[in-house]
């Protein structure tokens, strides 16, 4: 029952909701301005036609959705969704023991650590990625400490290369997948691992018959935190990346500020928002307490 | 089950060192003499010196300040009263507006940016500092309502029938009763708020006017016109900074 | 009715589909120690909601010291509830929850102070003024509670399980307290309890709910030596049933003709007025007034059946035992342990079950 209109009942009726309305009804003004609106304005001139020079012209077309097929587009769609799953199997398999081994610690050291998991969580992103630049390039950090001994003679080329956007993206977003992974491993009761030690489980069996069930909810949203932004990530491809590795984001700042073409720019925000939302309906079917009961069989 | 202590602990520890390894790499050059940043040349201030006389570095980091002030200060007192309403609100029309009050949170940066800058230019409001106020306001409104929720959610709801029965008013329910439980988490929502806000670079890089200079928009322009210890130097001040901002948000956690 | 604290009047709550309280009408005495005694579910709840103003009755009145509680919302009403969580602001010290009240009422500070200490005196909290909730135990918290009801001096104070979230043995010694207490401060109590004993123990009278209505209202004594139907013989108490037709009734006394066992004479029975040779009814006996004596007693002086041992099992105090009476009927017999512990008869065995005719109560089955 909802906690808060329980309390005063006689006090239910016409008048409190007019109340409840008067308590949300400005930031629901401010989100449906400034966040549902420019989302229609998108959806709008993404079916509109260029003009001349750049801006919009108010002419209904499919065109810009027919020019995202060209073999291009779909490159760095592809580009784009391969370096975002891959990001999500290389931090869920270095999360996972991670969040593991934190939650089994005692309760001060776990603390200790989760602090140490949040600091770069709230540490400016582009100074976490201007870090890689400084170690990676040329001139960089670990080339020079290669050369000094003498394991190399040359410097590697390390910076602006899938490579390096792929680091850049795991390193930006482990601890979106550590945090809700600590979460659910958290909340197992230890005797269950006890009990299957004790019922002739190895390693593996373990890990799959009893803590992947029952982690299952802290995956998915784990990997749907490290899927999505690293979907739609800008800086990180535009650091470390070369002129090869452009991702979505990168594509649609292209069209938008350099190319000046504002419906493909929208047709393509769409598209990204589109699988955006899929990742996302797969994560509420999988998180509803049908799909969680018939996981955990 | 030893063999497995090892294991875990290992790849912990490498997990941890490739989440800290940078940033102290960055730290510790920060404080190099020289010139070429990757060779160490012997400890020294200098750049910080240098940070210190970069008046359009000074500018841009006062007006992030302003913009983290402002659009906090707006979000709270949008979102706090907006947590409060939902929590109340029943059945079907509370999941409509979860969804909507939620959409910010899982959008791409870049879509929100590209949208907020195609429907500023709609409207014909001209890009300025105000314009990035009102962006950050936009993605940062689910933050606090989420974490106010989950505060208001956690408590007994028979608290404010205590209070109630003990002849307080709403007012009164509100002011003595629920605003002191539930004020950590809008300080901890605040502070997250502000962090994100002095962080962001991708909206703000959309909907900025000319002039309007931020931080992180200071920072990448000199990341893109080469690197210098100076970067070094911003990035620990930095560090810092949000190392005290997660001890603060924590030392209200605990309250 | 000068002394009449509460005067419910038909009240009725439906939620949804169901009836939770259905045309209830109930008087409570001022200064009274009242419980609304059911299994849960039964609305003893709801109605306890309704007199603290949380919930509204869908028919029906509540009168407090004469007064219409209709459209009176909780904060304005002259009673306060004690919670079963007990929803003690965790925020505040013991102090400054019991005082939360009078300040919300604009009692003058000295006076508050005054109260407060003399009220956390009586529950024995003066020492703990300054912790807060979370520091104090199960019992502490629940005297803190009913400290910060009392203070006010409400008409009524609302107690909703008290005890329920105490273990076993601080819940007998809070009984003890919370009796000592409202006889000390002298308020009308109303309290919901699912604890049968408990209620028994605390209450001067008590409502037995079952599905809404209420089934018997009457002193501790009343509802367990005369029960006026099997719910409440058998919730209050164990019930040891026979199921029969009445025969020659005559001046408060007859015969009972049993139908599921068959007894070596006929049962004998006070009869209650109104009951009539012919009708069906159930005798109920209380298992401590059974005797049960080794083998079958040929002739008893009063009434007996004859039955084979089940169980026996001990609990210090008394042996509890099931006897095999009939076919299907089985009875429960305590017997007090006043042989050192020695068994009074093995499992198996067949005994003797005898009891005055005073103490078979007869029901009516409708």
């Amino acid at each position: 029952m909802n906690p808060w209109s329980s309390s005063t009942e006689a006090a239910a009726g016409l008048c409190s909701r007019f109340r409840e309305w008067r308590l949300l009804g400005p930031g629901l003004l401010w989100t449906t301005v400034f966040c549902l609106l420019p989302m229609v304005v998108v959806l709008a001139v993404s079916l509109a036609t260029r003009g001349t020079y750049g801006g919009v012209l108010w002419e209904f077309s499919l065109e810009n959705y027919r020019d995202l097929l060209h073999p291009l587009y779909g490159r760095i769609f592809g580009q784009s969704l391969l370096l975002a799953g891959m990001t999500t199997g290389i931090c869920l398999a270095l999360g996972f023991p991670l969040a593991y081994y934190i939650a089994r610690l005692p309760p001060r050291r776990q603390a200790l650590w989760l602090i140490f998991i949040m600091i770069p969580f709230w540490t400016n992103f582009l100074v976490r990625t201007y870090a890689w630049i400084f170690i990676l390039r040329t001139e960089g950090l670990l080339n020079t400490v290669l050369m000094q001994l003498h394991l190399i003679s040359t410097p590697l080329d390390l910076l602006y290369s899938n490579q390096a956007v792929l680091l850049g993206l795991v390193y930006g977003y482990l601890p979106f997948m550590v945090l809700p992974l600590y979460a659910a491993i958290e909340r197992i009761d230890p005797a269950l691992i006890e009990a299957a030690w004790d019922l002739y489980a190895d390693r593996w069996s373990l890990f799959r018959r009893v803590l992947i069930p029952l982690t299952k909810p802290g995956i998915v949203a784990g990997c749907v935190l490290v899927f999505i932004p690293s979907l739609g990530a800008y800086l990180t491809p535009d650091l470390l990346g070369g002129a090869r590795s452009m991702m979505v984001g990168n594509l649609i700042q292209h069209e938008y500020l350099v190319a000046r073409d504002w419906p493909l720019g929208s047709a393509l925000s769409i598209v990204l928002m589109f699988i955006v939302m899929s990742s996302l309906l797969w994560y509420f079917h999988a998180q509803s307490p049908q799909t969680r009961e018939r996981g955990e069989q | 089950m030893r063999g497995q202590g090892i294991w875990l602990r290992g790849i912990s520890g490498l997990g941890m060192a490739f989440l800290y390894l940078p940033i102290i790499v960055l730290v510790v050059f920060s404080f190099n003499a020289s010139r070429l940043s990757a060779t160490w040349q012997g400890f020294s201030w200098h750049w910080y010196g240098v940070l210190w006389h970069d008046e359009a570095l000074l500018a841009a980091a006062v007006n992030s300040l302003w913009v983290a002030v402002l659009s906090t200060s707006l979000v709270v007192l949008l979102g706090v009263p907006a947590a409060m309403g939902l929590e109340r609100l029943r059945g079907r029309g509370r999941q409509a507006l979860d969804t909507i009050f939620l959409l910010p949170l899982v959008l791409p940066e870049v879509m929100m940016g590209v949208a907020l800058l195609l429907f500023f230019v709609m409207i014909q409001w001209p890009l300025s500092l105000a314009t990035v106020v009102v962006g950050h306001a936009a993605f940062n409104l689910p933050v606090v309502i989420v974490m106010v929720r989950a505060r208001l959610q956690k408590l007994d709801p028979r608290l404010e029938e205590a209070a109630h029965d003990l002849g307080a008013s709403a007012w009164q329910t509100f002011y003595r009763v629920t605003w002191p439980l539930v004020r950590p988490a809008v300080l901890g929502a605040a502070l997250l708020a502000f962090t994100i806000s002095l962080d962001d670079f991708i909206v703000t890089f959309f909907v900025a006017g000319p002039g309007a200079t931020t931080l992180p928009l200071k920072v990448y322009s000199m990341i893109k016109s080469g690197l210098s210890p100076e970067i070094n130097a911003l990035s620990s001040v930095l560090v810092l900074s949000s190392m005290g901002l997660v001890g603060l948000s924590l030392a209200f956690q605990r309250r | 009715m000068a002394d009449l604290s509460i005067d419910i009047r038909a009240l009725v709550k439906r939620h949804g589909a169901t009836l939770a309280v259905d045309h209830v009408s109930l008087q409570i005495r001022r200064g009274e120690f009242f419980s609304l005694l059911g299994p849960s579910g039964a609305g003893k709840t709801s109605l306890l909601r309704m007199l603290a103003g949380f919930e509204t009755p869908d028919a029906g009145d509540i009168l407090i010291d004469g007064q219409s509680m209709a459209g009176v919302p909780p904060n304005r009403r002259p009673v306060n509830l004690v919670f079963q969580s007990y929803a003690l602001f965790p925020h505040m010290p013991v102090a400054e929850n019991v005082a939360f009240g009078l300040e919300m009422k604009r009692v003058p500070r000295n006076e508050i102070a005054e109260r407060v200490g003399s009220t956390l005196e009586l529950v024995r909290l003066s020492d703990k003024r300054d912790r807060l909730p979370g520091q104090l135990s199960g019992g502490e918290q629940q005297r803190v509670a009913l400290a910060r009801a009392l203070v006010n001096r409400p008409a009524v104070v609302l107690l909703d399980e008290p005890l329920a979230a105490l273990d076993q043995q601080l819940r007998q010694q809070m009984q003890t307290e919370l009796k000592t207490i409202q006889a000390q401060v002298g308020l009308t109590f109303v309290c919901v309890t699912h604890h049968q004993e408990e209620a028994l123990a605390l209450s001067d009278r008590l409502a037995v709910m079952q599905q809404g209505r209420v089934m018997q209202v009457g002193r501790p004594e009343d509802l367990y030596e005369r029960p006026e139907n099997l719910f409440v013989a058998r919730f209050v108490g164990v019930s040891n049933e026979v199921v029969g037709t009445l025969a020659d009734v005559q001046a408060g006394e007859g015969n009972l003709l049993p139908s599921d066992v068959s007894p070596s004479r006929g049962i004998r029975l006070s009869v209650p007025a109104g009951l009539q040779s012919g009708q069906q009814v159930v005798m109920t006996v209380r298992p401590e007034r059974i005797r049960i004596t080794p083998g079958h007693v040929a002739d008893a002086g009063s009434n007996c059946l004859h039955g084979v041992v089940e169980t026996m099992r001990y609990i210090g105090s008394e042996w509890q035992g099931v006897v095999r009476i009939g076919q299907s009927v089985r009875w429960t017999i305590h017997a007090s342990n006043t042989a050192s512990g020695s068994r009074p008869v093995g499992v198996g065995q067949p005994v003797s079950l005898e009891w005055n005719v005073g103490d078979g109560v007869v029901i009516p089955l409708t």
